[in-house]
């Protein structure tokens, strides 16, 4: 049987697909023996030398944290894209819901008065 | 001979052993290219090789500046000219080769090729450790700059023999195997040529008791951790740093060299 992998996004990763310890992943793994696809898949937030937040830069399989992140070290960090690595496991990861869209989201469409945008700064202000 | 000249010979020989190491295993370990067992861990293995083929390039370097800059060298590899870090590399025969055994035995299993890398990288670990308070200033320099990487291949590789080790029954069985395939290509590490003792006691390495009881303390702390038995005595192989090698060097080689051989000093 060949188990390809998926690119998995936010919001479509369903708990039977999204790896980890859960009993009927479990029980998958008993029968398969080990293969990366019973590895659980991991999200991969890379902070840059000048960055101040970890951005998100991929996802990668791993048995355990210790084995994301140095899978990380080697997939996401060998052109020196970054000096600190944060690991999640992707079925921790809850998403918002794209049919809610409308209700969480369009509202914000005509209310540009919640921009800063309205008033004269002084001149003594800088840097803003 | 005077006595430059005789230091220069054994320095060289040391040098070529140190670059011809790294170089063998960085080929070795990038047959794996494209054959990993997941991506990740391709990856991984091929980012290994890469950190030995760049410390080979840095060794070489230095032994072809010294060669160059010595008076009444023998001939190093074939070719006329001057020597450089792709002569060495690519021009040179099985038995000029001076790398250990242990460094050229074929990938096998992933237990196979993670024990061999576990083996060599806590060896280059304190190995370079010692040598980074080299007389030899470019050795030190050379040996600082690389143990970066090699704490990392030892970190890496020690955390798979962990793994595989107390994994599952048939993890476990690998590399069992693996030891003893490779263990008998471990005692040569310890015991110096002829060119490397008195490297030795110039200062420029260092001393290699002192490298192999530490080696074992390491090796012994993984094996441990990884629930492996200390293996028994067996008869140790030796002769790579003499250029005496297994009959899988040539193979290497012949990959390794064969475009430059073919056709002479050609690049892209």
């Amino acid at each position: 049987m060949n188990n390809f992998s998926r690119k998995f996004f936010y919001g479509d990763i369903p708990e039977d697909k999204a790896g980890g310890a859960s009993e009927k992943n479990l029980k998958v793994s008993a029968a398969t023996a080990i293969e990366s696809s019973d590895w659980p898949l991991w999200e991969i937030f890379i902070r840059s030398k000048q960055g101040l937040d970890h951005k998100h830069v991929g996802s990668l399989h791993a048995a355990d944290a210790q084995m994301a992140i140095e899978n990380a070290r080697d997939v996401y960090t060998r052109r020196m894209e970054g000096i600190s690595i944060w690991v999640v496991e992707s079925k921790h990861i809850r998403a918002s819901n794209p049919d809610d869209a409308e209700n969480f989201y369009q509202p914000a469409e005509d209310k540009v008065y919640r921009h800063p945008t309205f008033y004269d700064l002084p001149d003594a202000v800088k840097h803003m | 001979m005077n006595i430059e000249h005789f230091v220069n010979t054994n320095l060289i020989d040391y040098t070529l052993y140190l670059a011809d190491n790294a170089l063998i295993l960085g080929h070795r370990n990038s047959e794996w290219c494209g054959h990993g067992p997941v991506l990740e861990q391709d990856i991984a293995i091929t980012n290994i090789s890469l950190d030995l083929i760049g410390q080979a390039r840095n060794i070489y370097q230095y032994a072809a500046k010294v060669i160059n800059e010595s008076s009444a060298s023998p001939s190093y590899c074939a070719g006329d000219g001057e020597v450089t870090e792709d002569t060495l590399a690519y021009l040179r025969d099985v038995r000029q080769f001076k790398n250990c055994l242990l460094v050229e035995q074929p990938n096998g299993d992933w237990g196979k090729t993670i024990l061999r890398q576990f083996l060599f990288s806590s060896y280059q670990f304190y190995l370079y450790g010692a040598m980074r308070s080299s007389k030899d200033e470019t050795l030190a320099a050379i040996a600082e700059k690389s143990l970066k990487e090699v704490t990392y291949h030892l970190r890496w590789s020690s955390e798979w023999v962990i793994r595989l080790g107390d994994g599952t029954r048939e993890s476990h069985e690998r590399i069992l195997n693996a030891i003893t395939e490779l263990w008998m290509y471990t005692g040569e590490l310890f015991l110096p040529a002829n060119y490397e003792s008195r490297v030795v006691s110039a200062g420029m390495a260092g001393d290699v008791a002192q490298v192999k009881s530490r080696w074992e303390e390491k090796v012994k702390e993984i094996f441990v951790e990884a629930t492996l038995p200390w293996p028994d005595e067996v008869f140790q192989q030796t002769g790579g740093k003499e250029g005496k090698h297994t009959e899988h060097l040539g193979y290497i080689l012949a990959e390794l060299q064969f475009m430059q051989r073919a056709y002479p000093g050609s690049e892209w």
